[in-house]
């Protein structure tokens, strides 16, 4: 979310709107997605505190299991979110600037609600990766290994990991990350970042076992011109694709 | 017309959501007041056994829903923390339950054969409903709801069991006795599935 509408970013950058937050809510309700996540994209570059109405309007919404993310700085924000029907909270910047956040707000709305986003970005001279927060904008000068192993001691309850380089490419995701992240966690993890057709997805559940395949661009456009079209495998699709990459 | 128990705990509203879609009237009772002559309850509840129980007793409408319940028989649904309240009491807390069907809670790692399961039990899971359960009727055989607990409900009886779940071993996710009602997942978070559940529940 930016400016109060959803928009869908390329690396982090070029957010292009894709409408009104409640009615994608609605849209993909009846598309009956298996979980929804939420990211408020100003709150901390702005420093402002989640907006709790717009949140509760959501979670009013939503038939499906809603992660919200953005602002989030207190144990205290988290419990107002959950108290207002939302699954999970997701942080970033707060769980590497201040991590023991994690713990406690396990401690506030249990740890099965507590979810650590990694965005992360390729180290351009030296390799490996890096964590950044506030948009891709700062470098938090340590690796996704290093913040990941960090979140599950102190009490998260899942992982979003995405990827800066691939965000809105639909070129695939980073099957190198997700599965160095894969091994060295046992939390559940989701992953983000260039989904650009199912077989993508498939890629990803090939290359990583039980994993939360999450896409952006995938589904709300249609095309090469990246048209605004909501839309979302069936169930038979979804079930044939685990199928076909489990099996490999 | 259901009357949902707003006693400050759970998603009050995206109950009320489903079924203003489905045209079926409903709404949230906050007082003893707004509760009486209930046609049909539902009481929903997240967190803390204790807490709930607590909240529940602070709200002042328990012994009205003992009444309307135990009494006049009216048909009550409890859902996740909701359903748990119908027991005699739970391992997660010290508090005594509603008393309303025979069983305790139990906390779900206590039922893992092996290697102990990750808790909580999170996300979606396929449902087995017994024969003739009528919040079941007419859902499909892959009906899936989304769970989001650490612990369950042990039935006392086990004709009471109303659907079956699997996490590390079977557990009940669902409880019919006579007009009592309960279930662990959240019918309001499970698509069409769950819109058919609470379908089924008005239509009683």
């Amino acid at each position: 979310m930016h400016d109060g509408g959803l928009v869908k970013t390329r690396k982090f950058a070029d957010g292009k709107y894709v409408g009104d937050p409640i009615n994608a809510v609605k849209i993909f309700n009846e598309k009956e997605s298996d979980e929804l996540i939420v990211l408020d994209i100003d709150a901390t570059v702005r420093g402002t505190e989640p907006d709790f109405k717009l949140i509760g309007r959501l979670a009013v919404e939503c038939r499906m299991p809603l992660c919200y993310g953005g602002g989030v700085k207190t144990a205290e924000h988290a419990k107002r979110i959950v108290a207002l029907g939302v699954e999970k909270v997701a942080i970033s910047s707060a769980a590497v600037e201040n991590p023991r956040l994690i713990g406690e707000m396990a401690q506030e709305v249990g740890s099965q609600s507590v979810v650590v986003v990694l965005d992360v970005k390729k180290r351009m001279l030296r390799g490996g990766y890096e964590v950044y927060t506030h948009n891709g904008r700062r470098g938090a000068g340590r690796s996704p290994v290093q913040v990941a192993i960090e979140a599950e001691r102190r009490g998260a309850g899942e992982i979003v990991l995405n990827s800066i380089d691939n965000d809105g490419m639909m070129e695939g995701y980073d099957l190198a990350l997700a599965s160095q992240i894969r091994g060295v966690t046992r939390l559940p993890m989701t992953v983000l970042g260039g989904a650009g057709s199912l077989a993508h997805l498939g890629e990803l559940i090939r290359t990583c076992g039980v994993v939360g395949a999450g896409a952006g661009s995938l589904f709300v456009f249609k095309g090469a011109y990246r048209a605004v079209l909501i839309n979302y495998p069936s169930e038979m699709q979804k079930e044939e694709l685990f199928r076909a990459a489990l099996s490999q | 017309m259901i009357t949902i128990v707003d006693y400050g705990l759970g998603n009050v509203q995206a109950f009320l959501n489903v079924y203003k879609r489905l045209n079926v009237d409903a709404r949230a009772a906050r007082t003893p007041a707004e509760l009486r002559g209930a046609a049909k309850v539902l009481l929903p509840g997240v967190g803390a056994f204790d807490h709930a129980m607590e909240r529940l007793d602070e709200s002042g409408m328990r012994a009205t829903l003992d009444d309307l319940v135990v009494r006049d028989k009216v048909p009550v649904l409890g859902v996740c923390v909701g359903m748990q309240m119908l027991a005699r009491a739970s391992e997660e807390g010290v508090r005594s339950g509603l008393g309303w069907i025979d069983g305790m809670v139990r906390r779900l790692d206590t039922l893992a054969d092996g290697a102990p399961m990750q808790l909580p039990h999170m996300g979606w899971n396929d449902v087995v409903p017994a024969v003739n359960s009528p919040l079941f009727d007419q859902l499909e055989s892959d009906a899936r709801f989304y769970f989001l607990h650490s612990f369950y409900f042990e039935c006392g009886n086990p004709e009471e069991v109303a659907a079956i779940s699997s996490y590390g071993r079977n557990f009940s996710c669902a409880v019919s006795s006579g007009n009592i009602h309960g279930v662990q997942f959240h019918p309001e978070k499970s698509h069409h599935f769950g819109t058919r559940l609470l379908r089924n529940f008005a239509a009683l």
